[in-house]
Formats: C-alpha cells, structure tokens, sequence
C-alpha cells in the first residue's frame, strides 16, 4: 500500500479483486505517522506507525507499518510478494520460509522492525532473468509438490540446506529439511529433488 | 497481537535500563511489562497466541556483536547468550568436546528455528503445556495465578513426572538446558548494578506454589553468556520422541562421563522432557563414580534417576522410557570413540 517501487498488475487480477472486496485493504493508510527521529533510540507509539526500509530480494521497500508486523506479513500485504505462504503462523510448517542474510528463517516468526538493514530473499529472488534457480527446476523435475502450497518455503529451506552442507546424503536432507511439513506428503520427491539440485548449487 | 512499543537496544545499558524502567510495577518476569526480543521464536509466538502482553518490546539483536562469541579454552568453554543454536551446534570444537551441547542443540526445534533461536532465549523458553498455551482454558496457575490447573485431570500425557506440585506439571520443554545443568555450567548475568554469576542449576525454579515464577531472573536482567568447566568428550544427548526429527522429547538423558581405565571417575545425569524444569540426577550420578559400568549398572542408576518420579493418569510410560532413555544413554557414553 505504501510501496511506490512495485508496480500494479493490470486488468482483472484476483488477489486485487478480493484484497479490495475486503474492505480497506487497499486504502491508503492516513498520514499520521509519527514523525520519527532516526537516531532517537526511544520507544516509538503503539498507536503509530512506523516507517521502515526492508531490503528484499536486494531492493529497498519503504514501508510504513504497525510496529506487530511481521517479515511474512509486510512481504504478502504490503509488497504483494505473495510467493511466501501462510500456514501456521507460529513457526511450525516451514512454508512462510525465507532467507535472511543468506540464513533459512521462519519470516512469521521475524517482526519486520527487527529485520531492517539485513538482506531478505524469498522465492520471487531465486530466478535469474528468466532462468529457473536450479532447485525451482530440481522440484518441477522431480514432482516435488502436489498442491504446491509449502512449495516456496520448501524451495527456500532447500537452498539454504544445500549451502549449510547439510544435503549430502538422504538422511541429512530429511533431518535437515524437517522444519518444513508437507501436507500432501511429496517428501520422497522433495528429497530427490534436493539431492538433484545440490551438486550444481555447491558448483555455484 | 497486542500493541507495544518497539524499541533497539544498542548497548546493554540500554537494554537493562529499557527493561528495568516498567519493573517496579510487574512482578514477576514472565509477566513483565518489557520483554526482551532475541530470536522471537518463543515471544513472538506466545504474543500471538495472548498468552504473553509486554507492551514494550526491547530488540536486544544489536548486542550480538559483543554477546555471541563462541570461545573454547584449554580450561572449558564460554558461550555468549546471543549465539545462534545452529552456529553452535555446527562449531567443530564443541562437537569434538562437547558432543552433549552439540547434539542438544542440533535435535532440537528446526534448521529454521535453530538459525534465529538464541542461547539465552532456548534456556527461557516457556513450556508447551497446551493448557498453557490456551487462552481459552481458564484454569492455568502459570498464566493465571491461583486459577488451578486444567492438565491435572485433562489429557496431560506430554507432561512432567518430576518436580511437579499440586499447581503444576507443566514440562521444561528445552533440550540445551539439560546438557548445561550436567555440566555444572555457569550463567552469567547483566543488569543495573553490572554482571554477576550463578550455578546455571539455581536458574529455574520449580513451580511449587507459584507456577508463574519461572527462574530467578528479575526484570531488567538478561543472561549474557554461559560458561561450562572443563571437557566432556564423553557425553552424549539422547531424545526419545513422537517423531524422528522436529519434535520435543517426551524423554530426554544428557550424560557425560569420565572414564579411565574402564572405571567411571565422574559422572553427569541431565534429564529432559519429564521434570518441570532443566533436572540434573545426582543420586543417579553418585551411584555411577568410582564403578565399572555394566547393564545392571546402568539399571540401578537409571532407577535411581527416577526414584521420586510421580505419573498422572496419561503420562506414567514417561518413568519407564526414561529409566530406558538413561540407561541406553549410558551405554552410549560408554562406548563412544572419543
């Protein structure tokens, strides 16, 4: 809502439909904010907003948030990177994961306050141009996902257990991959589709 | 969620005095006004959950520069508060002589979870009682002091068999704390008059007849680093559990030993998953010094560990897998290739 740097799909659009059928979700919030001194360390009003700059998929997003919003919430409500999905919302599914500064979070878990300054990837970030990143092309080969819901998060620990080291035999990626639930249970296919991609990930 | 203030802390002057400055009027710390954020994987859950409502939120991130250090020593180990879970897990010296550490950290939570989660915050987290977590139970002595105790009579199969009261059985969810109690482990503290030190055991509290008060913490202090005495290659973390991975133990052993030609010169017995809070087995530890380990040994010890255990009607199966858990723990130290 207070992204200028993203641009609006246009035409009929579901997401934009609904979001605008809810009532005020895209509305702009009204100018109140609190006028903030950045180098002030003092508590900010609960009943404000805040103005935040959240580095994602290395461009800076403005914001101008509730002090409660998380990194999954800012990501999906307020930049429309809707890739990261919602499932628990308690960090126990896995499918809201991102990185942050290259390391596997849990962004449901991450208040977007705390997260400014550091650099966050989500599944939007991993294609290069209009090439697959190699584990996106590992879980289309392999069928790694049935409903696709806790696909992103899937994708994104994926990665990120391919670089900790952690991928190197099927044991490893089911132990190291077990913060991510699969409600269709495409785990075999997901462990192939790890062990596919992770040769050519370490190779960089 | 409630509203709070949010607010970084970039010294930890700072951070006591933000935390200190509602203390006056909240007693006691899990009630606390101000709350302290690290990895948030327990706060921010709970703070969505109503179960916990700090109105002012201090981010304490910006000490992990000075408080993350991973330092061992030719005389034992000194853990910052504000280390990952996982960097510790994956540190090659703490594998090498501290497998115990190294292995309670790595079976606990996820890859996620372990890459935010903090020393500190794993060592405070709340218990997973699911009356606890429910707001809509009205009956918790924890979250509502004097209310009584829904898992007394309710579904209380995940629940303690050691150091509970008539006001509580909730378990000590944590796998770290275990290892750090056997390893006679020292926590160091940072408040308004500076830091000092204490036994890590005289941290928790159990819930005798104030669940409510957790640990000996006050309000406006903050735990900034561990320190752990000398080196336990010999030890293993053993968590028996619902699931093969990402699960809380229903019964955990953390042991370590010293063996020298074949005698046991000192032993350490943590359990975790059965006992209100992190529990260190002394009476099981004496009986293993000076002996020659053997299976009937390791019964007798594993009895001993839970000679004063009490089971509910859902969780009595928790003495039999923990006296299994200890004894197979045992073993495992025993014959381990350090």
């Amino acid at each position: 809502m207070s992204d200028q740097s993203s641009s609006r799909p246009s035409g009929f659009d579901r997401r934009a439909f609904m979001a605008g059928a809810a009532g005020s979700a895209l509305m702009p919030m009204t100018a109140r904010a609190a006028a903030q001194d950045a180098s002030a360390p003092a508590a900010q009003d609960p009943s404000l907003p805040v103005e935040v700059t959240l580095r994602v998929n290395g461009k800076d997003k403005r914001l101008r948030i509730d002090a409660r919003t998380t990194v999954l919430d800012a990501l999906r409500d307020h930049l429309k990177l809707t890739g990261s999905k919602k499932g628990c919302d308690h960090g126990q599914c896995g499918a809201c994961t991102v990185l942050i500064d290259d390391r596997r979070v849990v962004s449901c878990l991450t208040l977007a306050l705390a997260a400014e300054g550091q650099e966050i990837t989500t599944i939007e970030g991993l294609a290069t141009d209009d090439r697959l990143h190699p584990m996106q092309q590992a879980f289309v080969d392999n069928d790694a996902f049935q409903c696709g819901y806790c696909t992103p998060g899937q994708i994104m620990s994926a990665v990120a257990c391919v670089k900790e080291g952690h991928a190197g035999n099927e044991a490893d990626i089911r132990e190291y991959m077990s913060g991510n639930i699969c409600r269709c249970a495409a785990y075999p296919n997901i462990v192939a589709a790890v062990k596919q991609a992770a040769p050519e990930i370490m190779k960089g | 969620m409630r509203p709070f203030s949010y607010q970084r802390a970039t010294d930890p002057d700072m951070a006591v005095q933000a935390l200190s400055a509602a203390a006056a009027a909240n007693n006691p710390l899990t009630q606390a006004t101000a709350q302290p954020l690290a990895g948030g994987t327990t706060l921010i859950d709970l703070m969505k959950l109503d179960v916990t409502r700090p109105t002012a939120i201090v981010d304490i991130n910006p000490l992990a520069q000075a408080w993350s250090a991973i330092e061992p020593g030719s005389d034992g180990l000194r853990l910052g508060a504000l280390a990952k879970m996982s960097d510790v897990a994956a540190h090659a010296e703490i594998q090498r002589n501290y497998p115990v550490i190294a292995n309670s950290l790595k079976l606990a939570a996820s890859a996620q979870l372990r890459n935010m989660a903090t020393l500190g915050g794993n060592v405070m987290q709340r218990t997973r009682c699911s009356y606890f977590r429910d707001v809509s139970y009205e009956n918790c002595n924890k979250r509502n002091p004097g209310s009584g105790c829904a898992a007394m009579d309710g579904v209380n199969r995940m629940h303690a068999v050691l150091g509970t009261s008539d006001q509580c059985i909730a378990t000590y969810p944590g796998d770290f704390a275990q290892a750090l109690i056997a390893l006679d482990a020292v926590v160091e503290i940072t408040g308004k008059g500076g830091t000092r030190s204490m036994s890590f055991a005289e941290l928790h509290k159990a819930p005798g007849n104030s669940p409510d008060i957790e640990t000996t913490l006050q309000p406006g202090e903050l735990i900034s680093a561990f320190s752990i005495p000398g080196r336990w290659p010999r030890s293993v973390y053993l968590k028996a559990r619902d699931r093969q991975s990402y699960e809380f133990a229903l019964s955990s052993a953390a042991i370590a030993l010293d063996v020298q030609g074949g005698t046991i010169r000192d032993a350490r017995v943590g359990l975790g998953g059965v006992a209100t809070m992190p529990w260190r087995a002394r009476e099981a530890e004496a009986l293993l010094k000076g002996q020659k380990f053997d299976e009937a040994l390791a019964q007798r010890v594993a009895d001993a560990a839970f000679a004063d255990a009490r089971g509910r009607r859902h969780n009595s199966f928790k003495i039999a897998l923990g006296k299994r858990v200890v004894a197979r723990a045992l073993q495992q130290a025993v014959t381990m290739e350090i």
